[in-house]
């Protein structure tokens, strides 16, 4: 490698640290983003200095044709249609570092450039690449709702994996070995049946899983992704691939755990095992308790007369029912009033991490006003009022209850039960993606239920808000 | 070997690296983060240019170049979105002046 590619490399590698730096705070996460766009742009071209110049023509016009499909499709899309947008972009990733590394090996086979080390990071690249490919197809299908919505799973559907896993390391190794085990495939041909027992064995990882854990799934593809960038660096030694895919591996790595523990449940469980979604606490015979039934009305009296300090908590339904626009109307109608209003945002509400705080960012409510779960459970102690709008699992107080095994138990909850009257707004009693009764629903004294869709709730109780 | 072991070196401290710089985003910045890292391993692109260089039969050549169209499409689709996204994130004291205006 020529000194000044390596150096253009470094620089690039740099440049990647500093804005993924800056994306900790608001102010400063634009620019982190256009730093790092820099230094992708340096590596690019300090590549072209690498290269044979002869397939200059077919690499612009390879990278022009995805460069235009990105950018439209970015430009295009709906910030509630991010989590498919970020699952889509991933696969791609993937998929191209299996290509590379599929065509990388055909080229050591035939040229006999091959070393150890590639021999082994060949077929990992391959895995790794292809199950994120085939992954993020299945999330993205999912969270399209195209097919192989909720938990699909299967009899045995675990051996079935471990099988292909067993596998692909056959494949492997006999690629390794130039075809010694298994005489009547060459070792291209085995890294071609790698490449494809891979992407079977991701989506038959992903399709079992359900909506609620979908911020997971997404996080763990982009670790994926990043792992398989930087083991084709191995194949290729190159360094800027090592990097780049590493740093992504790794934080990947930590947001799939810091979700996983948002969500109150070890990653283990949620890949492995039979999903929330097939819990065992569907129960239907719904007692018919009492609740307070309350019309949007009394809501908005209640708020304008009673409520100072006001905690909001939207959940996925809000951003379902399009409600956001009337969520910042109800919003700046409380504070014309001289009230309070913060937004509490756990950390798994939306489609992946962090989704919400985007869509109420883009819905014109100020960032300074959504606070992570650790800074509003403090914040609802001296609460007058908490509005849930499209929310149930994530202020569910059963997930503390010592007594009940659900889905949710142990997962760590927004403790709407602190402020002095909780809001509903809700079209039914119906539990959430876990299944899960909330008994905060019948505490009458407490809790109003205005049984309504999301905007239609929120644009009545600020007109009756406005009225009184 | 000792390109290896230098190989080595350099995937566990980005390794390490990668660790420090998440564990310190807040949940607001989740999303854009995700966002960006994304287009970020989208460096694979990288890869692909070397690999469709490397191309000699057809059916490589049509590897090479799918692999390049698919890095491109995760860089720039990656970095556009997010830049897009954040471009929502203004700070509170300016959407206060625009409104009033």
């Amino acid at each position: 490698m020529q000194v000044a590619t390596f150096l253009a490399y470094l620089a690039a590698a740099a440049l990647f640290i500093v804005g993924i730096r800056r994306l900790r705070r608001p102010e400063t996460a634009r620019s982190g983003n256009t730093l790092a766009a820099a230094g992708m742009t340096i590596a690019l071209v300090a590549t072209l200095f690498v290269i044979e110049f002869r397939s200059l023509p077919l690499i612009a016009l390879a990278a022009a044709l995805g460069a235009i499909v990105g950018a439209i499709s970015a430009q295009r899309v709906k910030m509630t249609a991010m989590p498919q947008m970020v699952a889509a972009y991933n696969g791609v990733g993937g998929g191209a570092a299996a290509l590379i590394a599929l065509s990388e090996f055909y080229h050591m086979q035939t040229s006999g450039s091959g070393n150890v080390v590639a021999a082994l990071t060949v077929p990992l690249t391959i895995l790794i690449g292809s199950v994120s490919f085939a992954g993020s197809a299945v999330a993205f299908a999912k969270l399209q709702e195209l097919a192989f919505t909720g938990s699909v799973s299967f009899p045995l559907q675990q051996v079935v994996n471990a099988l292909l896993f067993l596998g692909i390391l056959v494949l492997g190794v006999n690629a390794f070995l130039g075809g010694a085990v298994l005489p009547f495939l060459s070792p291209v041909d085995s890294v071609v049946a790698i490449l494809v027992a891979s992407l079977v064995l991701g989506v038959l990882l992903v399709i079992p899983i359900g909506g609620a854990d979908m911020p997971i799934v997404i996080s763990l593809l982009n670790a994926f992704t990043g792992l398989a960038a930087a083991a084709s660096g191995f194949v290729l030694d190159n360094y800027i691939l090592i990097i780049g895919g590493t740093i992504v591996g790794a934080s990947g790595t930590i947001l799939t755990r810091l979700m996983s523990s948002a969500l109150g449940r070890p990653l283990g469980k949620i890949i492995f095992a039979g999903i929330a979604a097939s819990g065992t606490s569907k129960r239907e015979e719904q007692e018919d308790r009492d609740v307070h039934d309350a019309s949007p009305g009394e809501v908005g009296e209640f708020l304008a007369d009673e409520a100072e300090k006001i905690v909001i908590v939207p959940g996925y339904g809000l951003a379902v029912a399009q409600a956001q626009g009337a969520m910042r109307e109800l919003t700046e109608a409380l504070e014309s009033e001289g009230k309070e209003v913060l937004f509490g945002i756990h950390p798994v509400a939306g489609r992946m991490p962090g989704h919400m705080n985007v869509l109420l960012t883009e819905a014109g409510i100020p960032y300074d006003k959504l606070y992570d779960l650790e800074d509003i459970n403090p914040e609802l102690e001296d609460t007058d009022a908490a509005i849930i709008v499209g929310a149930n699992d994530v202020v569910n107080p059963a997930a503390n209850d010592p007594e009940q095994d659900s889905p949710i138990s142990g997962m760590p909850i927004l403790n709407v039960e602190a402020a002095d009257r909780v809001i509903f707004i809700k079209r039914s009693l119906s539990p959430g993606f876990a299944g899960v009764d909330n008994p905060l629903f019948y505490d009458t004294e407490k809790t109003m239920m205005l049984f309504s869709d999301a905007k239609q709730g929120l644009q009545d109780v600020t007109s009756s808000l406005k009225n009184s | 070997m000792s390109e290896l072991l230098a190989q080595i070196a350099i995937f566990i401290v980005a390794a390490f690296l990668g660790w420090e710089l998440i564990s310190r985003v807040p949940n607001l910045l989740h999303t854009p983060l995700m966002s960006a890292t994304n287009a970020i391993h989208g460096v694979i692109l990288v890869g692909g240019m070397i690999a469709l260089s490397e191309a000699h039969n057809a059916v490589i050549v049509a590897v090479g170049f799918i692999a390049v169209f698919f890095g491109a499409l995760n860089v720039v689709g990656g970095f556009w979105v997010t830049n897009r996204m954040l471009g929502m994130f203004r700070p509170p004291v300016k959407r206060v002046k625009k409104r009033e205006g």
